[in-house]
């Protein structure tokens, strides 16, 4: 019991790495479902500041016509997931998924996610099956909230 | 005929002088310039006190222009990458110039003061400038930091030859395979147009002033 109580504690904390293409496979399976994808980073002030925006979209998701799925995309380094960015995770207790962007080339990825996107972030993807908008902008709670109901209503299912 | 065309000429290209100024004066959407380009002329303090812009060299063939700062984790990653390139490229006409365009409220650690200890402890041996009106952030259209912009002289002036990442790999620069800036000052210097003339990278974002 201790053993799996261990590994549970581990597992919630570890942060998968995932490749662009992977993230993209979850938005074709995901239905009726819109994505608010944050990029973000433990190094990147202006994220962190943000992160509990997103928290607390992920809290409040089942207030929306639509199911919202959150996905914090870590753009940390390799080198930094076990020294940064999962114990971040672990103090700060994040409600909503977070994994970790295994790409390089940024020249080539930055575009297949928006060709307007300059690669500064934080940066946020809202996806759903017929609409990908990127803003390349910091939200606040009342700015997400509002930009997200917008994106619903110009978005058909 | 001739002086009515010349005066609608005119009238357009103050419109579209005026409109490019406005869009330049939006922080939150530089529009910035394009390859290509006029580059436009600067003067800025740099950390020693004098005042330098890129007519300040007056030999150099061309300028590699970095915004960047003291605090962004990604600029501090390419710091050595962007001495190695001055060391490399100043000797044969293309010296580094820095732009630290950050609002040292924003941003305190982009502070000139700090600027000045920043450099003297990594002993950056290119002018290191503060962009404190974020005047020249907003004409280049900096997006991000670092952000390298290189710069060809001409009869007149300079152009816009090369805008984006200095290489393609941040987080090492013993992983990088892609060189963007040094391929481009070598097409530079053997007269001919940079393969890839720009390019995206991940930065942090330019701290403007607020309110």
């Amino acid at each position: 019991m201790i053993v799996s109580f261990v590994l549970a504690a581990l597992l919630a904390t570890s942060v998968p790495d995932v490749t662009l293409a992977d993230v993209e496979r979850r938005f074709a399976h995901g239905s009726d479902t819109v994505f608010v994808v944050n990029f973000w980073a433990t190094w990147c002030r202006p994220c962190v500041t943000e992160l509990p925006v997103f928290d607390h979209l992920a809290r409040t998701s089942g207030s929306y016509s639509r199911p919202i799925k959150v996905v914090l995309v870590s753009l940390d380094a390799a080198s930094d997931r076990s020294t940064k960015l999962e114990p971040f995770i672990r103090k700060r207790g994040m409600s909503c998924e977070v994994v970790r962007l295994n790409e390089s080339k940024p020249h080539l990825w930055i575009d297949r996610v928006d060709s307007t996107w300059q690669g500064s972030i934080p940066a946020t993807w809202i996806v759903s099956r017929n609409q990908r908008v990127l803003y390349e902008r910091e939200f606040t709670q009342q700015e997400l909230h509002d930009t997200l109901t917008q994106f619903l209503k110009s978005s058909p299912r | 005929m001739t002086t009515r065309i010349g005066r609608l000429f005119a009238v357009a290209m103050l419109a579209l002088l005026t409109c490019g100024t406005m869009l330049a004066q939006n922080p939150m959407a530089p529009e910035g310039v394009k390859v290509g380009d006029n580059a436009p002329d600067f003067v800025l303090k740099n950390i020693d006190g004098t005042v330098v812009g890129p007519r300040t060299y007056s030999a150099a063939k061309g300028l590699i222009l970095v915004f960047t700062c003291n605090h962004c984790p990604y600029s501090v990653k390419y710091e050595d990458r962007i001495i190695a390139l001055h060391k490399e490229f100043a000797a044969k006409g293309f010296p580094v110039i820095a732009v630290n365009p950050n609002d040292s409220i924003v941003s305190p650690e982009d502070s000139y003061s700090k600027m000045q200890k920043r450099a003297a402890d990594k002993a950056f041996p290119f002018a290191y400038l503060y962009d404190e009106t974020q005047v020249v952030a907003q004409r280049y259209g900096a997006r991000r930091t670092p952000h390298v912009f290189v710069l060809l002289r001409t009869r007149i002036g300079w152009t816009v030859e090369y805008i984006g990442a200095i290489d393609d790999n941040a987080d090492n620069a013993a992983d990088a395979t892609q060189f963007f800036v040094a391929d481009a000052v070598n097409a530079l210097l053997k007269g001919t147009k940079p393969a890839q003339a720009t390019t995206k990278a991940i930065g942090c974002t330019i701290k403007w002033k607020k309110g």
